[in-house]
């Protein structure tokens, strides 16, 4: 359909026409119309698709096809001299050769050696690609609404950094184009081209600010990307030289159908692509980009590095999962996901800033969500496909309000937001709904944990069991803790900050606050009417992964959560209750913010979170961390394509 | 029908049976101590006198989150006696264990603070042998729910020994029992005055009273859980050995001295570990 | 009329004392008197605690602490002063530091002279002390329900006076 092509097209034109304006006013404009009609577009489309029965579409674009592949052939080379040319200004030469290699690898196979019978079909439209079209739609485009006035505050903050404003929101559009190209995408060599596109547009946006830190991080993000493109490259040459297709879904057809020993030699290219996934999701060992990510302005981490593209990484897995199910590859996925999940949600308590904090729980749920691939199972699937709704909207939720709350307070140290609620009110509610929605009963989260833990006993997958158990653990450590900062009352008398979160910034949050809140309230709902038929499309089968009792339960829950407090919180107002000192061994100057030192001079209380970062920090645990991952994707890797040869 | 009744039950007779676990203990104690003990229904005299108390607190927040607590908690025990999914339970209990750290967290007072934080390393540590004991009901059961449980011909615990370990070894830590007493203790002020309770004046102590007696019932019915099969005889067999795990839970606490919170933490992790994990394996293995 | 008086929860403070009277104060709290048997709780938390007692004299430094702990703690309450510095200073009432007894910061309701004051005397008025307490609790009780009924003669009042003010 021609939205579908309309939508990967006109992000892209609209970022170079907004690269050419440099009058803020008018960008800005142009930014909000682009938004609203790309969100309209999504909607449109997806209305389209519904009312059309809500069916698979596999759609060429007909004549035009050979034109837009050597198109983008010619694209993906121009990319490659683009890399080429900045790894060298930067004096990075051997990060090119990762993006020569297979650029020049895959142009090989397309000009020679792509098999001319080969299917004509281009987009695949069904319930899961709609899904990620919805996220990367609505709230990509809430991001993009939301940095407009963010990166107003940013530069009149930053003065130190050039005001490169159109050419960040060139890349942030591009990267919209590009994604809506990735999950629509059905032949592996679009796919290829969209994933090194997301991989650029990440590294240049994380070298924005151009200071030594950033270029560094920002070069490390590629070049881990660009080895999870390699892997990429090499496993769409070798299946498209084998079995003379490079249709994504025959790949996974054939996962599906391996039945002897000469069949195996499909599990090679879905175990590389795997290894990309990881690469992209940031799993362990590749996560420090991810971290070394959070020095980019605050959208591009919303956008990038936590709602959208890292998302990307696990579209592919969910795709894969039939194929993965009960095979070596799933038994890799599952448990670096699964230790990605634990190790991830242990290191993360040690962080005292925010968005570190947010880094590593995203690292730590895409971990979730990668096992949940791994194992292959329809419920595990399910619970991965919520886990990831909610997450994007919860996470994407917490980094704009993170960077709202940095413009104001100038800190994002979570220290410093003890007391939120009652300095910056609104932010504070906000961040209080989606930390709840991140981990709380009876929210998505949760449910998600539930069928994830029951489909792992069922696929004897004892490992999943106890990362599960013990990363809910100390995931609810670090989530608890940071709600209680937000709450607790605040010691010092500071003048009241002054809320400087702009009206657009607002818009975004409060919106993204509501669909979190509709969505925890609705979510049976859209289990039954919506992700039930994407699993029957993955699966083939039917089966009830959410029992009928359960539905009832969760429901009572949910309602019972928001009304018990609602309920109590009014019948609390009209008991009369007696104010009185907290207790500092009857020491309390009178405020509960001093107490009577013993010079007899007020002295300032100051209390702080559990951080252990001399036992669980990043500095200790990362090392040990990555050589076990790296070890364990080798001796796995080397099985697979051992057995596959 | 039946489920309604169990939770009515439960929601009216669990402070009764609370008090009198209470009481219990502390009379139990006091004679291993060597004193007389103070009467059996003291839990009850306690309970009101807090309520007879003017009303008090230091943020006006902590009433409306404590009455929360008490509800979540009650409703965690309502939804276990009346046989639905013990996985979702916890999950309850955890939420409602949230707003007990709230309301002692908005004060902002140093001791509740504290407190607060080693409450929160508490749940760290406990809730990973309590999600391991639903896994290890739903491998050898097959299923979550409670009411399917209770029906089985054999008792779990010949099945899983080790879960049930585990999980007496944290019920130290939930009942707040020497040496897992980190955050709150029941004796005489302690190194942090009251913990997590400091700032909990007459009525709201008394909510927190009230709300560990429901939790308390939860939990024995928990241990119960493991050894009630279709057989009704076994249902006095649940209730020995929840006594007998109710008297060891006191004797540790009369014999031992609180522990630092990262001790507690490696023991509890490695304890569920090695016999939840190890029963974990056995049983798989076996499938 | 509730019966309170079988759960007193105790708060000990010492001022400035020599520490005499606190060990005679814990004494009674130990299993040889086992003061829990009458469902005496050793609280450290005012907050929690219906009876205070106080050992030693008062000083400048002190004056104002227990002036808050008093404060924290919620009605009914008793203060019980142990031991003659507590009672009126004692034997350093004329030190320059030394502001007087227990009296002189916040209303005592029961005297325990003595130097130490013997685990006996402390006992007996403690006893004294419950039962004051169970006073205090039921007048406590019949002002909560008064004020109720209060403000509901408020309400009839002001009708009949409007009735009254038509009428005429």
């Amino acid at each position: 359909m021609t939205l579908g092509f309309f939508l990967i097209c006109f992000p892209i034109i609209m970022s170079l026409i907004i690269f050419c304006i440099r009058v803020n006013k008018i960008r800005n404009f142009i930014a909000y119309l682009s938004t609203i009609i790309i969100m309209a577009a999504v909607g449109v489309f997806t209305f389209f698709w519904v009312k059309n029965g809500s069916q698979i579409m596999q759609l060429s674009i007909g004549e035009i096809t050979e034109a837009v592949d050597k198109l983008i052939l010619i694209a993906e080379l121009i990319l490659m001299v683009v890399v080429t040319i900045l790894c060298f200004k930067y004096k990075k030469y051997w990060i090119s050769l990762l993006s020569i290699v297979p650029t020049l690898l895959i142009a090989y196979f397309e000009l020679f050696l792509k098999n001319e019978a080969d299917t004509d079909i281009r987009l695949y439209i069904d319930h899961l690609s709609i899904l990620m079209c919805l996220i990367v739609g609505v709230i990509g485009c809430l991001i993009v609404i939301y940095a407009v006035g963010y990166m107003h505050g940013y530069h009149h903050h930053h003065i130190d950094i050039e005001d490169r404003r159109y050419y960040f929101f060139m890349i942030l559009f591009m990267f919209l184009g590009c994604m809506f190209g990735f999950v629509l995408s059905e032949n592996l060599l679009w796919i290829d081209f969209f994933w090194e596109m997301t991989s650029v547009c990440s590294f240049l946006l994380i070298g924005y600010t151009k200071t030594e830190e950033a270029i560094n991080n920002s070069f490390r993000a590629l070049w881990m990307n660009l080895l999870g493109g390699c892997a990429l490259a090499v496993a769409i040459v070798y299946f498209g030289i084998k079995a003379q297709t490079v249709s994504f879904h025959s790949l996974i057809i054939m996962g599906q159908r391996i039945s002897d020993h000469s069949d195996m030699w499909v599990l090679m290219p879905i175990a590389l692509i795997a290894f990309a996934a990881f690469t992209k999701a940031a799993q362990f060992p590749f996560s420090t980009w991810l971290i070394g990510a959070m020095v980019a302005p605050t959208p591009s981490s919303a956008l990038l590095h936590s709602a959208t593209m890292v998302k990307a990484g696990i579209y592919i897995l969910f795709r894969l999962s039939p194929a993965m199910a009960g095979t070596r590859v799933g038994l890799m996925v599952s448990f670096i996901g699964g230790f990605t999940f634990f190790a991830a949600s242990v290191i993360a308590i040690a962080q005292s800033d925010g968005k570190k904090v947010l880094a590593f729980s995203t690292i730590s749920n895409l971990g979730l969500m990668v096992a949940c691939a791994g194992v292959g199972r329809a419920e595990t699937i399910w619970a991965g496909v919520f886990l990831m709704i909610f997450h994007a909207i919860s996470k994407s939720l917490l980094f704009q309000d993170v960077g709202a709350t940095e413009n104001s307070i100038h800190s994002r140290d979570v220290e410093d937001m003890h007391g939120l609620l009652y300095r910056l009110p609104r932010l504070a509610i906000i961040m209080f709904i989606g930390i709840a929605g991140m981990f709380l009963a009876p929210f998505g989260m949760l449910i998600s944990k539930w069928s994830a833990l029951k489909a792992s006993v069922d696929e004897s997958n004892i490992l999943l069991v106890f990362f599960i158990c013990f990363g809910s653990a100390t995931t609810s450590f670090y989530w608890t803790k940071w709600m209680g900062k937000i709450i607790s009352h605040e010691h010092t008398d500071e003048e009241k900050v002054r809320d400087i979160t702009k009206k657009n910034e607002l818009i975004s949050l409060i919106v993204h606050a509501i669909l979190m809140i509709t969505l925890c309230a609705f979510f049976p709902l859209l289990s039954k009417l919506y992700v039930d038929s994407l699993l029957m499309e993955m699966f083939g089968t039917y089966e009830d992964v959410l029992p009928i009792s359960i539905l009832y339960i969760l429901v009572a829950i949910i309602i019972f959560v928001f009304a018990i407090p609602f309920f109590a919180y009014i019948a609390s107002k009209k008991m009369k209750t007696n104010i009185k000192l907290s207790y500092m061994n009857g020491i309390n100057v009178g405020n509960n913010n001093e107490f009577v030192n013993s010079f007899g001079d007020p002295k300032q209380v100051w209390m702080s979170n559990y951080y252990f970062h001399k036992k669980i920090g990043q500095r200790k645990l990362m090392m040990p961390i990555q050589v076990f991952t790296t070890a364990w994707i080798v001796v796995l890797l080397s099985m697979i394509i051992s057995s596959a040869i | 029908m039946k489920a309604i009744i169990c939770s009515l039950c439960y929601v009216i007779f669990a402070p009764l049976i609370g008090g009198l676990l209470d009481g219990l203990d502390r009379k139990i104690s006091a004679r291993m101590q060597g004193r007389v003990g103070p009467p059996l229904l003291q839990p009850f005299y306690d309970l009101n006198k807090l309520h007879n108390k003017q009303l008090i607190a230091v943020s006006k927040s902590q009433t409306f989150l404590m009455i929360s607590y008490l509800l979540m908690m009650i409703l965690t025990g309502a939804l276990f006696y009346a046989g639905y999914d013990i996985l979702m339970c916890f999950f309850v209990m955890s939420t409602a264990s949230t707003f007990l750290y709230f309301a002692a967290i908005v004060t902002g007072s140093p001791y509740s603070t504290i407190g607060a934080s080693r409450e929160l390393i508490q749940m760290m540590a406990y809730e990973p042998a309590v999600l391991l004991a639903c896994v290890g009901f739903y491998l050898c059961m097959g299923t979550f729910d409670v009411a399917k449980i209770i029906n089985s011909v054999v008792s779990p615990i010949v099945y899983l020994p080790g879960f049930f370990i585990a999980f007496v070894f944290i019920l130290t830590i939930k009942l707040r029992k020497s040496p897992f007493d980190i955050s709150t203790s029941h004796h005489a002020h302690q190194e942090l005055i009251k913990g997590l309770t400091t700032e909990f004046g007459a009525k709201n102590l008394a909510l927190f009273q009230l709300t560990e007696w429901y939790e308390v019932t939860f939990l024995c019915g928990v241990v119960g859980l493991f050894i009630i099969n279709s057989n009704p005889i076994s249902i006095i067999g649940a209730i020995a050995v929840v006594f007998v795990v109710w008297f060891l839970e006191i004797l540790i606490d009369n014999c031992s001295a609180r522990v630092k919170f990262d001790l507690m933490l490696k023991i509890s992790w490695i304890v569920t570990l090695l016999s939840a994990g190890v029963n974990l394996l056995i049983l798989m293995i076996n499938r | 009329m509730s019966m309170v008086k079988k759960s007193p929860w105790v708060l000990h403070y010492d001022g400035s004392s020599c520490n005499g009277c606190d060990i005679e104060v814990l004494a009674c709290l130990t299993p040889v008197y086992d003061a829990e048997r009458f469902g005496i709780i050793n609280t450290g938390d005012p907050m929690q605690a219906d009876i205070l007692l106080l050992t030693g004299g008062i000083n400048s430094q002190n004056q104002a602490v227990v002036k808050q702990l008093y404060d924290q703690m919620p009605r009914p309450k008793v203060v019980v002063a142990i031991g003659v510095c507590a009672c009126t200073g004692g034997v350093f009432k004329e030190c320059y530091n030394i502001i007087g007894g227990a009296d002189t910061t916040v209303p005592v309701d029961i005297y325990v002279p003595g130097c130490a004051a013997r685990p006996q005397a402390i006992i007996d008025g403690i006893v004294q002390a419950i039962d004051l307490f169970q006073k205090r609790s039921d007048e406590h009780e019949l002002l909560m329900k008064n004020k109720g009924k209060k403000a509901d003669l408020k309400t009839k009042e002001n009708n009949n006076s409007s009735d009254k003010g038509n009428e005429a």
